[in-house]
């Protein structure tokens, strides 16, 4: 990955989806915490993320969903990463996942199994998601 | 009186426009062959005497010249990602003037740079990467094009970590470094590019298209006839200090080989329900249609229109028409010259490429439906509510239905998705001396605006 000082995160809201709040929120979160971020913003396709993490040769991309359909939406994500040349690229996800109440533990398997990194309840703080970036991209002992 | 001589050097006319710049007036204007092959200035000499026919002895204390002879200025791009630097890329190169003879993404492959090489463009741009972002692609991509010991100049605008490197693996030829055409993520900084390579145009295109002969009579200023006419529009739209503009516009040109199409607009999103997506487009915009063209790309008219269509607007039978096309084919100097259908012909093949060149230009809007309700989302520019529509071109300005055929550039509710203008002054360019005015108007920019109000041939009633 690239040898600049920041780590380069891709986020957004990926599919239909328009809830622009806490991607905000998360945007300024992680660029706080030391990140460069690229926001793509709200109803961002697969191929939006991957494009972006080419051009920009992004560490990590997290996305995010609210609305339910996160599950169908990030089928395939991973596959394309490989294909796209983004071979163990973290992928990070979080929200409102899935429809309907559901065990959250067999939720993030099925997320695991669809080769995302880590997957995060709704109520999830951008600390915890910060904390799980920085264990996954070896940057535990900085001070930021 | 000061009087100014512009010239135009294209690939078939030289073009000459003569302005008396204390009245603000066209003296006149002339066009004689263009002689390329043999000497340039046999072209300019001809006109020169037909223009001293028209106006007599004239003194000129200045005297400018934009150029698209010899095939234009040609570029090939290579970029990273193709929506992303590849397009960023694209829109330097032809906001600058430019034909782009090859769009490259991703990786040069041998094959690639072989048919580069072929290809012998005027110059490269060699972009890829945000800042700080991806270097492998266009150091790689440096290392190839080092491999076919380029012979044209090289210009460098992509991730500003890997730009030295890239210099120093093409240190054997002629390399300029301009900031990145896409530092961050979906930002734009085309400009200094398109600045570079006008800049190469001027000192080493000139010499190389035979022009540098007459360079002794030209004052200083030369750039591709394409980005004078964008600078023309450009101060049609803006207007001056002085002088007002005509607010935003589309400008359309249509040619023998080639559609050209010109937004200068913002065009983003006008509803807080719309989403806009892709790279933000230039304020001032140029796209070219290289398929889409009245003589050379009647062809590419056919395929996107069909028979059925261009039979419908023309009048002519089917047959008819697939039969006058294989002749323009055959005859590519054929002028209707009172020839009833042919002159029905054209002009349903220049509506027919009038519209489907601002249908590629203009933005697309789809509909789609979330847990919030109805949302819109927007790629490209939104032309909905430009009102002024500028036409430019041999084979529109020579036709009396100038103004029925711009209107097929409208917004049509057949096609809600495609952002075109609902309604529309046209504005037709009858004495053909936008690229003219382009020119003028680095030094005079005043009497370049109030010329072009005053000789643009008006139809319309928007506000």
């Amino acid at each position: 990955m690239g040898n600049q000082e920041k780590k380069v995160l891709i986020i957004g809201v990926i599919g239909a989806d328009v809830h622009a709040v806490g991607n905000k929120i998360l945007y300024h979160a992680f660029t706080e915490a030391g990140f460069e971020v690229v926001n793509l913003g709200v109803m961002v396709s697969q191929e939006e993320y991957i494009a972006a993490a080419i051009e920009a040769d992004a560490d990590a991309i997290v996305v995010s969903s609210l609305y339910g359909q996160g599950e169908l939406d990030c089928r395939g994500m991973r596959q394309k990463c490989d294909e796209a040349g983004l071979k163990g690229i973290p992928l990070i996800v979080g929200g409102n996942i899935v429809i309907g109440k559901q065990k959250f533990s067999d939720v993030e398997k099925r997320f695991k199994d669809m080769g995302f990194d880590r997957a995060f309840p709704p109520g999830t703080s951008p600390e915890t998601a910060i904390e799980a970036l920085r264990e996954l991209l070896g940057m535990d002992g900085e001070n930021k | 009186m000061k009087n100014v001589l512009l010239i135009d050097f294209g690939s078939t006319y030289t073009k000459l426009t003569a302005v008396d710049i204390t009245n603000e007036r066209i003296l006149g204007t002339a066009s004689a062959f263009t002689t390329v092959e043999t000497d340039i200035c046999e072209g300019l000499t001809n006109g020169l005497k037909i223009l001293e026919e028209k106006i007599g002895k004239t003194e000129f204390f200045k005297c400018y010249a934009c150029s698209s002879a010899a095939g234009g200025l040609r570029m090939v791009t290579s970029g990273l990602v193709p929506e992303l630097t590849g397009e960023a890329a694209k829109l330097a190169s032809l906001g600058a003037g430019a034909k782009a003879i090859g769009i490259y993404a991703f990786e040069l492959t041998e094959d690639d740079v072989l048919e580069i090489k072929a290809l012998s463009p005027d110059i490269f741009l060699l972009v890829g990467g945000t800042d700080g972002g991806n270097r492998d692609c266009i150091l790689h991509n440096a290392k190839m094009l080092a491999d076919i010991l380029p012979e044209f100049p090289i210009v460098i605008a992509g991730n500003r970590t890997a730009a030295a490197e890239a210099k120093r693996i093409l240190k054997n030829s002629e390399v300029y470094v301009c900031p990145n055409v896409m530092p961050k993520f979906g930002v734009l900084n085309i400009e200094p590019t398109q600045k570079q390579i006008r800049e190469i145009f001027l000192n080493r295109i000139i010499k190389a298209k035979g022009l540098s002969r007459v360079s002794g009579l030209l004052s200083d200023i030369l750039m591709p006839t394409p980005s004078a006419v964008l600078k023309a529009m450009e101060l049609l739209s803006n207007g001056t200090k002085e002088e007002k503009g005509i607010g935003e516009l589309v400008g359309i040109d249509v040619g023998g080989a080639t559609t050209d199409i010109y937004s200068v607009a913002d065009g983003m999103p006008e509803q807080m329900n719309t989403v806009y997506k892709g790279l933000p487009e230039p304020y001032a915009k140029r796209t070219v249609e290289g398929d889409i063209g009245m003589r050379y790309s009647v062809q590419g008219i056919v395929d996107s229109a069909g028979f059925d269509e261009i039979s419908k607007i023309s009048g002519l039978s089917k047959e008819r028409v697939s039969a006058l096309v294989e002749h323009l084919k055959l005859h590519k100097d054929t002028v209707p010259n009172g020839d009833k259908e042919l002159e029905k012909l054209d002009f349903a093949l220049s509506s027919c490429a009038v519209r489907e060149a601002v249908r590629r230009h203009a933005g697309k809007i789809s509909e789609t439906y979330t847990m919030m309700g109805q949302t819109f989302v927007q790629e490209g520019k939104n032309l909905t509510h430009v009102n002024q529509i500028v036409v430019t071109g041999g084979s529109l300005i020579h036709t009396k239905e100038t103004e029925k055929i711009a209107r097929f550039a409208y917004f049509s509710p057949d096609e809600p998705e495609s952002l075109r203008p609902k309604n529309a002054n046209v504005w037709v360019d009858r004495s053909y001396i936008l690229a003219a005015m382009g020119l003028l108007s680095s030094y005079y920019p005043d009497a370049a605006l109030r010329i072009m109000k005053k000789e643009l041939e008006f139809h319309g009633d928007c506000q």
